[in-house]
């Protein structure tokens, strides 16, 4: 199987061996050495490149992506950020004038980070930039160099055009790349056992650490119908190939909070790469979007061959890596409300960006007047699975809308979860945090101040 | 001149645009093997058997070697103690190597090194400092006691008394480019190329392990994608094993790690537990203080004897202790070697003690910093440490006042107390702490450095040092040393990859000493080239060698002038040597560290930290809102590199002391291995003011242009992020919080409970 891609301005065509070698070892291997291995599971961001492709430039990781994950797309390497003359790119002069690098091991990927938040005109440089580790500056020279260098020109060469292509599946032995849902539906019928990848923000890391050999696999990112958002008068639904950039894009507006715990989920280059899909199908524990979607009252289609079939999102949850999912059965959309006024989502980690959550909760509790309508309350890090707290929802319906009521409620909880003790949390702590989550909200409902928004 | 002003760090160029090369961009011949060590998977055991069948007949494997296989040394130990390479035997560690696989790619070695049968018969593994005191399970035999006067009757004598325990996690470097090291076998000898700190200990143990002598070795070291001392001897098995299977097999080697094989084989920041008891008198001068320093030191010594014993060296931090006694057990156990990381023991000898100081504050309910600066050396001098160093140059308590303004540190803590008055959820904190760090290797031997200067027929000037980039920019201002002193510019100075053909005998690029040592070096060998150059410059014009000069690239003499490149054709044309050695030693210091008495530092380096923070008092989530310091770095060499070298070391202190968690489980496991469960500080976590400024005043003593080592120092100004989270937990409650670090979302909200009473 041949691929072809764009690489550095000049296209390439690749004969792809091996569908899981990841794009990282592929450019070291032809010598572009700029792009580096710091951590090979997507958490340190040396590794970060430019890709662009329909939907415009983007920072990814290198070390999970795949290779066919390039097929029709365009790759820029730091190689490739300087002009062909060798011209700094503004950041890289930026970065210069301001003593950003320091050993310089991190350097390229800060600037492939730096170079395609440039290109798109983005300020927002910590929540673009919490993805790539600095262990020699403290961050603050990097960032007087992105703030210096916002305001330049984009550099012609930067503007990458797409490959023309034809919309059509690639496959070979063992692996598939399909333009369609349908193709895909088809193929993974009779190939039930294959490993479908979307972002490989999670499948990448069984190929980097666990070294698994993937007997079949099929790659979902040209099937463009995958890719949509729909919208009813009333809810969105979303398909499984949207990615978790895109949806904090749509919904930044309307479920504010759902979107403020997207920003604080992982780091760019991995919501530029995982998929909403990927996020639910995989069954995690600790995904952060399953608490809130549960929260929501998401609901899930999942289609197997024409055969489509949709549930409540909290089913699909069985036990600990065991999801309502039938071989050959795929998530195709996910669809939830388009608002939801009482929705709360608070996410707990060792640090605030770029970790997984040792708690996430999502909190929904309309009210009428001063007394408690319902309540639908989710959590992450809490069980094996991302579950629904029933016995809190049970005690506090009906209760007033008060600190002590809700305080008096919360030994519901206790029925609800026995969480684990782990490297990120004890169950002790667990539960105690969980319950602060609810005295948050009934606060937060009062006017309380966010720790993130405490300003010096 | 261009020493004194801010330049770029000599690669900001080559970093920009991925052309600098580290060890895995090296371009490789076809036939390189790449290794993978083969790792144990229980904390103590022995092996009682070792079935490597599936592992040779994986794909692409070409040798696969045990300790058996080691034809000479099986010795990657920095220390007298021996520390094999490969088990011999029994495994004392989880993740220690067992045997090493060579194969034709990474992956494939990294594959077949899980693919062995290891039959163990587990023996009682020790984990903890408790464990380890039970067992009397020691390095050095026992705990090391030093002691200054009598502590009993200063306890007698004293009217507050508080006492303690503090533990502080350990800290993964996490130096964002992994351990890695390639070995090409030459003519008679070894080439060896890689990342570390100490070239001239990876040739001794390369040259140990192939059965050679060290002439025969020649290591090449350009640059690290990050040490902090975790790449002091740490390096040594890669290269060990990479020269070991080059020799074997005829063939280069290179081993890098994957950054979860990295962190599960290599040594840590030493994790303590402080015990403390402190007297002061009524006026808050602290009359006794006694210190138990447990310091979890792993399974092979490593550097833990000198780390261990510059945290008690620091145990002063910056204050008179008139009668003092510190005990420090080195404790053997079957974890990763602890081993260096910036500071190397004196953040955490100086952190049990200002902990220690803010729980006696407490008690006696006044201002820490009030008893912090009644407590100071007198800056008059007439005091010595408690290990017999007279403290000549104590500039901490003008520091203090300044920063103290240029903060608003009075009118900032009043602000706090108002606004924590009037919330109930969040509460603010502030601290205000000093440093004072020793400047000099413990071991006294250490302390020299060599360099090589060449002057080229074209005014072109190459130089090399013994000291090792990794970020630090010492190349730098080693290059605006020699531009100094020839009134050169920097691009007319080109350093080169450190290596031990050049320069030999060289000390670790540690200690902060790296400018202070090599930039002497340079100006030595530079002055020998120079004062040729002014002898020939002064003959050929007939002015006096006093009068000749060197500056803006022109040599004047009276009236003449030439510029530099011609005087240097004209030299060589004249037959005048252009090339020198230089040579350093530090000058003043005596140290026995048995008794623990001498003068092991040549200088002391200061600076003060203010930082405010917030936390959560619902879940313990915390943030450092602004920090304000004020470093001394003597008459900078180059303000940009040290500006760079503070904020990097306070965020970095302050990641160890908040967000960075080691977790081990209970059968010996590191359960967070890579950076998805260890987390340094990300870029949000900076502080979102961050003023910085340097104590402009020269080194008191004559280092190289007055300057002062900048390295460690600034990590313990971290301190101040942390007690400013112990300060912000107080104000949850009339009881003392006891917040330990890291100050995790958990620790912290554990504090909280304990200053309310409710824990």
């Amino acid at each position: 199987m041949e691929i072809t891609f764009l690489l550095n301005g000049e296209t390439r065509t690749v004969a792809i061996t091996d569908p899981t070698q990841s794009v990282l070892d592929w450019l070291r291997a032809e010598g572009l050495t700029g792009t580096k291995e710091g951590c090979n599971e997507g958490d340190c961001g040396a590794c970060s490149v430019i890709v662009t492709d329909a939907d415009g430039a983007k920072p990814l990781n290198a070390c999970l992506m795949m290779m066919p994950h390039l097929h029709g797309r365009a790759l820029r390497t730091v190689e490739g950020v300087a002009g062909p003359k060798g011209e700094l790119h503004p950041v890289q002069q930026a970065m210069v004038d301001h003593h950003g690098s320091q050993c310089g091991f991190c350097t390229p990927g800060f600037i492939a980070s730096m170079a395609a938040g440039h290109l798109n005109g983005r300020r927002d440089h910590d929540d673009l930039l919490a993805g790539n580790l600095c262990r020699c500056t403290g961050y603050a020279p990097i960032i007087r160099a992105a703030e210096a260098a916002q305001d330049a020109p984009v550099p012609a060469w930067m503007h990458d055009t797409l490959p023309d292509l034809a919309d059509v599946a690639l496959m070979a032995d063992h692996v598939f790349l399909p333009a369609s849902a349908d193709a895909l539906a088809e193929w993974y019928l009779a190939h039930p056992d294959a490993t479908l990848i979307a972002g490989a923000t999670d499948v990448g890391l069984w190929v980097t650490k666990q070294l698994r050999d993937l007997k079949e696999v099929a790659f979902l990112n040209n099937c463009k119908d995958l890719r949509n958002i729909e919208e009813t008068h009333d809810r969105y639904i979303v398909g499984a190939g949207i990615t978790l950039s895109t949806l904090r894009e749509t919904i930044r507006d309307t479920l504010p909070s759902f979107a403020e715990l997207l920003r604080r989920f992982a780091s760019e280059q991995v919501r530029q790469a995982a998929t909403i899909g990927g996020n639910i199908a995989n069954g995690s524990p600790i995904g952060d979007s399953p608490p809130v979607l549960i929260a929501m009252g998401a609901e899930l289609t999942l289609r197997k061959g024409d055969t489509r079939r949709t549930i409540p999102l909290e089913s699909f949850f069985l036990d600990y890596g065991k999801q309502d999912r039938a071989p050959g059965e795929f998530v195709e959309s996910v669809s939830f409300p388009k608002s939801v006024p009482d929705l709360a989502c608070y996410k707990l980690s060792k640090r605030f960006d770029q970790d997984i959550s040792a708690v996430c909760g999502a909190l929904n509790i309309p009210r009428e007047g001063d007394t408690i309508r319902s309540a639908r309350i989710a959590f992450g890090g809490m069980a094996g699975i991302p579950k629904r707290a029933t016995e809190l929802e049970a005690a506090l319906e009906g209760q007033p809308f008060t600190e002590e009521a809700v305080t008096a409620a919360l030994p519901a909880l206790e029925q609800d979860f026995m969480p684990l003790t782990d490297m990120r949390a004890s169950d002790a702590y667990r539960m105690e945090a969980a319950k602060a989550m609810l005295i948050r909200y009934v606060r937060n409902a009062q006017g309380a101040l966010s720790i993130l928004e405490v300003q010096p | 001149m261009s020493v004194g002003t801010k330049k770029p760090h000599d690669s900001a160029q080559l970093h920009v645009t991925g052309a600098a090369r580290y060890v895995d961009d090296i371009p490789c011949p076809g036939n390189t093997l790449h290794l993978a060590f083969g790792l144990s998977t229980e904390a103590h055991a022995e092996i009682a058997s070792l079935d490597l069948s599936a592992v040779r007949s994986a794909p692409g494997v070409v040798a696969v070697l045990t300790a058996e296989d080691m034809p000479f040394a099986n010795n990657a130990s920095p220390a007298p103690e021996p520390e094999p390479v490969l088990a011999e035997g029994v495994v004392h560690y989880v993740g220690q190597p067992i045997f090493v696989v060579a194969a034709t790619s990474h992956h494939a070695a990294r594959k077949a090194a899980r693919l062995a049968n290891v039959d163990y018969k587990p023996r009682p593994a020790i984990l903890t400092v408790e464990q380890a005191l039970e067992a009397n399970s020691h390095f050095e035999g026992g705990p090391v006691t030093w002691a200054r006067g009598d502590t009993g009757a200063g306890f007698a004598q004293a009217e507050h008394i508080v006492e303690g325990s503090f533990d502080m996690g350990g800290q993964e470097h996490f130096y964002l480019e992994g351990q890695a090291a390639l070995a090409l076998p030459d003519d008679q000898g070894m080439v060896i190329r890689c990342s570390s700190q100490h070239p001239s200990e990876i040739q001794h143990k390369v040259a140990d392990a192939l059965g050679c002598a060290m002439h025969d070795v020649r290591v090449e070291m350009r640059r690290m994608g990050g040490g902090f001392g975790g790449k002091e001897s740490q390096g040594n098995a890669l290269a060990i094993a990479c020269a070991v299977v080059a020799r074997a097999t005829g063939r280069p080697c290179k081993m890098r790690y994957d950054r979860d094989d990295d962190m599960v084989i290599t040594g840590k920041r030493h994790d303590f537990r402080i015990k403390y008891r402190l007297g002061a008198d009524a006026e808050g001068k602290i009359v006794a203080a006694e210190f138990t320093h447990l310091a979890r030191c792993g399974w092979s010594p490593d550097l833990s004897l000198p780390v261990c014993d510059r945290a008690m060296l620091h145990t002063d931090s910056s204050y008179y202790l008139p009668n003092v006694k510190i005990k420090s057990h080195r404790l053997r156990t079957n974890t990763q070697s602890a081993t260096a990381f910036r500071g190397f023991g004196g953040p955490q000898g100086m952190i049990g003690t200002e902990a220690a100081l803010d729980h006696l504050a407490h008690v006696m309910g006044i201002d820490p910093l009030d008893l912090r600066k009644r407590n100071y050396y007198d800056p008059a001098g007439g005091q010595s440490t408690h290990y017999g160093q007279p403290v000549e140059d104590f500039i901490l308590p003008e520091i203090t006042e300044r920063l103290e303004q240029s903060a608003e540190f009075a009118a900032r803590k009043a602000r706090v107390a108002k606004w924590n008055a009037a919330n109930t959820t969040l509460k603010r904190g502030i601290s205000l702490t000093p440093v004072k760090f020793g400047i000099s290797f413990t071991l006294t031997q250490l302390n020299q450095a060599g360099a090589l200067v060449h002057v080229y027929a074209d005014g072109s000037i190459q130089l090399n040092h013994g000291g090792t980039e990794m970020g630090q920019g010492l190349h730098r201002k080693v290059c605006q040393v020699a531009a100094s002193v020839f009134g050169v510019t920097d691009e007319d100075v080109r350093i080169t990859a450190t290596a031990t053909d050049k320069v030999p005998n060289t000390s670790a690029t540690a200690a902060s000493s790296g400018a202070d040592l090599n930039g002497m070096a340079v100006k030595a060998a530079c002055e020998t080239i120079k004062a040729r150059l002014a002898a020939f410059m002064a003959e050929s014009s007939g002015a006096a060698i006093e009068d000749v000069s060197f500056a803006n690239g022109e040599v004047r003499a009276g009236d003449h002038a030439l510029p530099f490149a011609k005087l240097v054709k004209l030299a060589y044309e004249a037959r005048v040597s252009l090339s020198s050695t230089g040579f350093y030693a530090t000058p003043k210091i005596s140290w026995d560290r048995i008794k623990g008495q001498g003068r092991p530092f040549f200088y002391f380096a200061y600076g003060a930290a203010v930082t405010e923070v917030v936390i959560d008092t619902l879940t313990g989530e915390n943030r450092i809102l602004r920090t304000d310091i004020l470093h001394d770095a003597g008459a900078s060499l180059n303000p940009a590199i040290d500006i760079g070298q503070i904020e990097g070391g306070y965020v970095q202190g302050a990641g160890w002391l908040t967000t960075e968690e080691l977790v081990w489980d209970d059968k010996g496991r590191l359960r967070t291995h890579a950076p998805s469960t260890y987390k340094i500080p990300a870029c949000s976590d900076r502080p979102r003011v961050f003023n910085v400024a340097l104590w402009d005043e020269p080194n008191r003593e004559d280092t190289i242009y007055r300057s002062k080592a900048v390295g460690e120092p600034p990590f313990m100004l971290a301190i101040s992020a942390f007690l400013a989270l112990q300060d912000a937990c107080k104000s949850c409650g009339p009881h003392w919080p006891d917040l330990q670090a890291p100050a995790t979302p958990e620790a912290v909200l554990a504090a909280v409970h304990r200053a309310r009473g409710d824990a």
